[in-house]
């Protein structure tokens, strides 16, 4: 590069030394930013998520403080989102529910790329562990998901409440089952990307160099599977929030002092006649992320491809 | 390709046997007594009794066996004879697996109760989808980028990122608060005697399945639509082109029947998911289907029913896959099977 600059014509000294500052994060910013939809998405959720983080700071209603004389209200000044049965506002609970509903999908999300990329890694790597492994995750795969969600969280959530509090309790129970049931994606995905890598020749140098095994795996191979690992992380965030959401509309997620989005549609469905705002909120907001994240997801994954580079 | 069934078909066995260990142990080894649910008025000697009659004191290895050979071996035989007719020996001792609430019944009874409005519902769905998805996805895609392509894509992406509990609760609102068309209550006990009643049938199946085939198109025309994008990039596209077939030709005779293949065996694959994605629809609607049972058992603390009903979810998914596979080596003929 350096024998380069010295030898080109000015104009294009200016073209290659901005060349040099191009980096592998740059170069996918750069695409993702060509893509509508993507940038769409990320404005949205940045917003969703600035909201939640920052709007209960302004907006400084108590969730649950109840006032019945004040029950099932439509949207006014004093209460933007209307009230719910027992006079809650429900913008301070819509913003209160979306901070546990995001805390849900991302520490869920963390838990199943934990397991996903070590299953993953693991399996591609080494030709012995590959075959029960994949076994295994194909088994975890033939689970019915739903219903073993909806029963695990019912049979346990009575003694992690008594162990850890209720509200602690019931969201380690939930992110750790929604993780556990979550993985066998991204350990496929990874998995496959372990295989082809493997066989480049950067690796082989790196063998043949006297590297050990786990410095291999963790900086030849992990760093160059990051992709898929991101895409996928993207993606199981939503799955995440879709199933915290699901098993608090069937009733058996959150206590009912605790509002997430899909409880707060669960309070409200029974109200549809009379306060039909109430369930809409929730499922606008929930709609919205999964939307965005989707988008981003769908950007990410060209951005991330080089093969997609033009 | 025989071979290849049958060992397809015996890897089966071991999942389904770890699947059925993994349903069993979970339910089992969890927290919680069975008649913790019953009235505190109850004595601890009488609680000691029902747990012995439930069976509970028994070792894990027991139970599970009983549980086995009562799902693989009585209830098949079950249905044998009450379907031929044939009495086969021993069929007045055979034991069940027996329900913990709804008065000891039989769970299979319970379940066979069951299927049917949910086969109705999420079946009509699953149907309505394909129906629509696959020409909606093949359309978008022999047209890339038209306004047809753009609209079709971003009400995909829209119908797949709006969960069925919240479609399903805008359409209550929608159409049966506000317009008054369908009612927001799916009932069970209705019979399609005469043209009325089937009119009946038809506006209460009209929101439960509307909402799970939009959620079901969305997925299945994305995914169709990519794959006919693909094999519109192949050689053999543009060969049939070169020979100067019309576009209608290349489309039908050679692109379809190309780019189908994946697809169908996606729909294969996709049939255990909406049952259990109908969990959620029974729920909004009030369908007294199996999604409901489950719920009800869960929530009544009723083991048997919940590990069955889990299981055969379970079965479904691996029945399916196994399924899929088997469509996937017969319409492939490049696929090739050791």
């Amino acid at each position: 590069m350096a024998v380069r600059t010295q030898t080109a014509p000015p104009p294009q000294l200016a073209q290659d030394v901005r060349r040099t500052h191009r980096t592998l994060w740059g170069d996918a910013w750069v695409q993702f930013r060509r893509n509508r939809l993507a940038m769409i998405g990320l404005v949205v959720l940045a917003l969703l998520v600035l909201g939640i983080l920052i709007g209960p700071l302004f907006y400084r209603v108590d969730p649950e403080y109840i006032d019945i004389t004040q029950a099932n209200l439509g949207p006014s000044w004093e209460h933007p989102f209307g009230t719910d049965d027992l006079g809650r506002d429900l913008l301070a609970r819509n913003l209160y529910g979306g901070r546990i509903s995001l805390a849900v999908g991302v520490v869920a999300m963390a838990i199943a790329i934990f397991f996903g990329t070590l299953v993953g890694l693991l399996s591609g790597y080494f030709p012995a562990l590959d075959n029960p492994l994949m076994r295994f995750t194909d088994m975890m795969l033939a689970l019915p998901q739903l219903p073993l969600l909806l029963v695990i969280i019912m049979l346990f959530r009575d003694t992690l409440r008594k162990l850890l509090g209720p509200e602690l309790g019931i969201f380690l129970l939930i992110v750790s089952v929604i993780g556990i049931l979550g993985w066998m994606p991204t350990a496929r995905v990874v998995r496959g990307s372990v295989l082809s890598v493997k066989e480049k020749e950067f690796v082989e140098a790196a063998v043949n160099i006297g590297v050990h095994q786990t410095g291999i795996l963790r900086r030849h191979i992990l760093p160059n599977v990051l992709s898929p690992i991101i895409v996928s992380a993207t993606l199981s965030v939503a799955s995440a929030i879709l199933n915290e959401s699901a098993l608090s509309f069937l009733g058996l997620g959150f206590p009912p002092d605790v509002p997430t989005w899909g409880r707060l549609l669960y309070d409200g469905k029974d109200f549809l006649t009379f306060t039909p705002w109430v369930v809409i909120w929730p499922g606008l907001f929930i709609s919205l992320t999964i939307l965005s994240i989707n988008f981003m997801g769908d950007g990410l994954r060209d951005a991330l491809d080089p093969r997609q580079r033009t | 390709m025989g071979n290849y069934f049958i060992r397809r078909i015996l890897t089966a066995i071991p999942t389904l046997l770890a699947i059925s260990f993994v349903i069993f142990a979970v339910l089992d080894l969890a927290p919680g007594d069975p008649t913790g649910t019953l009235p505190p008025q109850i004595k601890p000697e009488v609680r000691a009794q029902i747990r012995e009659a439930l069976g509970l004191d028994e070792p894990f290895h027991v139970r599970y066996l009983l549980w086995m050979k009562q799902f693989f071996i009585n209830e098949p035989l079950n249905i044998l004879e009450e379907t031929t007719g044939i009495t086969f020996p021993g069929s007045e001792d055979r034991l069940r697996i027996t329900s913990w609430s709804s008065r000891g019944k039989p769970v299979i009874d319970l379940i066979v109760e069951r299927v049917p409005q949910t086969l109705w519902v999420v079946g009509f769905a699953y149907l309505l989808a394909v129906l629509i998805a696959v020409p909606l996805g093949v359309i978008g895609a022999i047209r890339q980028n038209s306004i047809f392509d753009q609209i079709s894509t971003v009400l995909a992406v829209i119908g797949y990122s709006m969960p069925t509990f919240f479609t399903g609760l805008l359409a209550i609102v929608v159409f049966s608060v506000n317009l008054k068309w369908f009612p927001s209550v799916y009932n069970t006990t209705l019979e399609v005697t005469d043209w009325a009643s089937f009119v009946a049938q038809i506006k209460q199946m009209a929101m439960p399945v509307g909402v799970l085939a939009f959620f079901q198109t969305a997925a299945l025309s994305r995914y169709t639509r990519s794959s006919v994008l693909d094999n519109l990039k192949q050689d053999y596209v543009r060969t049939a082109y070169a020979k100067g077939f019309r576009e209608r030709y290349v489309v039908f005779r050679h692109v379809l029947r190309n780019s189908l293949i994946p697809v169908v065996t996606l729909v294969a694959l996709g049939i255990p998911q909406i049952f259990a994605g109908a969990i959620i629809t029974e729920q909004i609607f009030r369908v007294n289907g199996l999604g409901a049972l489950l719920i009800l058992s869960i929530q009544s603390f009723d083991i048997p029913t919940v590990q069955t009903v889990t299981f055969i979810f379970a079965v479904l998914i691996v029945a399916f896959n196994l399924i899929a596979d088997m469509i996937y080596a017969v319409l492939d003929p490049r696929i090739t099977y050791q």
